[in-house]
C-alpha cells in the first residue's frame, strides 16, 4: 500500500498532532446501494425521460477511440445539439465512455472515476477493444471484456467507431434509458462482490478502499 | 561516418561499422568503454543528443543488446552504439550523469527487460506497469499470449481471420 494511505500521526499548522487513517477518513466505506424505481410507473417514466435528456459525459479518454470524441465537441458533428456534453470531473458527469482498450493501470482509474460518479449513471463501451479485446486481445496488460469489470449499458462497435456511430449510439442509449433498461448502476450494486473479485483478479496492487466515492 | 569511425577506432576498441544509410550507422562497443566513448562523442564530436536507449533480447545467444542512439544535429548524422551484455543477471553502468534523460530509459529497461543500472535515479519505482508479478514482459521467454489468456477473461465467440486470405477472398471471390 502507498505510504500516503497508511495510518499515521500528522502535525497541523497550529502545532496540534492528530491521527489520520486515510482509508477511513477520506473515503466512504458504505457499499453502493440499489436504487429502486419510484412508486408509480408513470413517475418513473417521467424520471427516465428526464434522465435521457440529460447526458453528461466524463471527459476521460482511455484508448485510441478517445480521439473520436473530440470532433463531437466541435461544430462539424456537434453533439451538444442532442443534449450531450462533457464535464471535467466524475462528480458532474453521469456517463462514462470507455473509449477503447483499457490497460490494467487505466482500469484502476476508470473504476475510481465510475464509483465517484453519482446516480443515475451509465457506461458505454466504445470499440472492439472494450468488447472482446480487439487488436489488443493478446496483450499482457489490457483487459479484454469490459463488462466483467464495470456494468456496461451499451457497446458501440467499430475500430474505431466514427463520430456518426457515437451519435447513433447515444441516441440508442437514450432509448434504453427511457425504456428503463439502462440499469447498469443497480447491476453493479447487486453484483458488487462479483465485480470486485474480477477487478482484484487483474489489479494486483489494490491500494484503495473497495468502494470509493 | 567512415572518417569518424577511423578516428574513434584509434581511441577505443570499436567493432565494425554497419552503415544503414549515409547518415545512420551502428558500431559495437565493449561495455567498459561505453562511457568514455559517449563522453568523447558528446564533447568532441558534437553528438550532443541522446535520441534513445533501447534493448534487444537475443535469447538464443543469451545476450541483451543495448543501443544508444546519438545524433549530431549540425552534421545531421546519427550514430548507434551497441553494447552486448550477458543475459544472466544483466547489469550495465548507468549514464544518467552524461544525459539526465537516460534515467527514464533505464527505468523502463529495468521494468520491461529486467536490466539493472545501479545508481540510476528512481530505478526501482514502477514506471509503466503497476503491480506486475511475472518476469519482465519484454523478455522473449515471457509468453505474452499465455499470460493474456490466463489473466484476462475472454468473450467467447471471437473469430480471427488471417488478413491476407481474408482480403484475397473478399477481393477475388472466385479465386485468382
Ligand atoms: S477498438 Fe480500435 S480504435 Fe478502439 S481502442 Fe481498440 S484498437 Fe483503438
Amino acid at each position: 500500500m502507498k505510504e500516503e494511505l497508511l495510518k499515521r500521526v500528522v502535525k497541523g499548522p497550529d502545532g496540534v498532532e492528530f491521527e489520520v487513517e486515510p482509508l477511513r477518513d477520506y473515503y466512504c466505506e458504505a457499499p453502493p446501494a440499489v436504487h429502486p424505481p419510484v412508486y408509480a410507473k408513470i413517475v418513473e417514466d417521467l424520471f427516465n425521460w428526464a434522465r435521457s435528456q440529460s447526458i453528461w459525459i466524463l471527459g476521460f479518454g482511455t484508448g485510441c477511440g478517445a480521439i473520436e470524441m473530440r470532433p463531437l465537441m466541435t461544430p462539424r458533428f456537434d453533439a451538444y445539439r442532442y443534449g450531450i456534453q462533457w464535464r471535467p470531473t466524475p462528480r458532474q458527469a453521469n456517463l462514462l465512455v470507455i473509449s477503447g482498450y483499457l490497460s490494467v493501470k487505466t482500469l484502476k482509474r476508470a473504476i475510481r472515476a465510475y464509483e465517484q460518479m453519482q446516480n443515475p449513471k451509465y457506461v458505454v463501451g466504445l470499440g472492439s477493444c472494450t468488447i472482446n479485446g480487439g487488436m489488443y486481445w493478446d496483450s499482457y496488460n489490457t483487459i479484454k471484456r469490459l463488462d466483467d469489470y464495470l456494468p456496461v449499458d451499451l457497446y458501440i462497435t467499430g475500430c474505431m467507431p466514427r463520430p456518426e456511430a457515437l451519435l447513433a449510439g447515444f441516441e440508442d442509449l437514450k432509448k434504453l434509458i427511457r425504456a428503463g433498461k439502462a440499469e447498469g448502476a443497480n447491476q453493479y450494486a447487486e453484483n458488487f462482490d462479483w465485480y470486485k473479485t474480477n477487478q482484484k483478479r487483474v489489479i494486483h496492487d489494490w491500494d484503495m478502499p473497495d468502494y470509493n466515492w | 561516418m567512415r572518417e569518424l569511425h577511423t578516428r574513434l577506432k584509434q581511441l577505443f576498441p570499436l567493432g565494425e561499422l554497419t552503415e544503414q544509410r549515409p547518415d545512420l550507422a551502428f558500431v559495437t562497443v565493449p561495455a567498459a568503454f561505453l562511457r568514455p566513448t559517449l563522453l568523447h562523442l558528446r564533447d568532441r564530436e558534437g553528438f550532443t543528443h541522446l535520441v534513445l536507449l533501447t534493448a534487444v533480447d537475443w535469447l538464443e545467444e543469451g545476450q541483451f543488446q543495448l543501443t544508444y542512439l546519438l545524433t549530431n544535429r549540425h552534421a545531421a548524422t546519427t550514430l548507434g552504439l551497441r553494447v552486448m551484455l550477458p543475459r544472466e543477471d544483466a547489469r550495465m553502468e548507468s549514464i544518467h550523469e552524461v544525459w539526465p534523460t537516460a534515467a527514464t530509459y533505464q527505468r523502463e529497461l529495468r521494468e520491461m527487460f529486467g536490466i539493472d543500472f545501479p545508481g540510476s535515479p528512481r530505478l526501482h519505482e514502477e514506471f509503466i506497469l503497476e503491480g506486475w508479478n511475472d518476469i519482465p514482459p519484454y523478455r522473449r521467454d515471457f509468453d505474452t499470449l499465455k499470460y493474456a489468456r490466463e489473466s484476462y477473461n475472454e468473450r467467447p465467440g471471437r473469430e480471427t481471420h488471417d488478413p491476407a486470405t481474408h482480403m484475397k477472398q473478399k477481393l477475388y471471390p472466385g479465386g485468382a
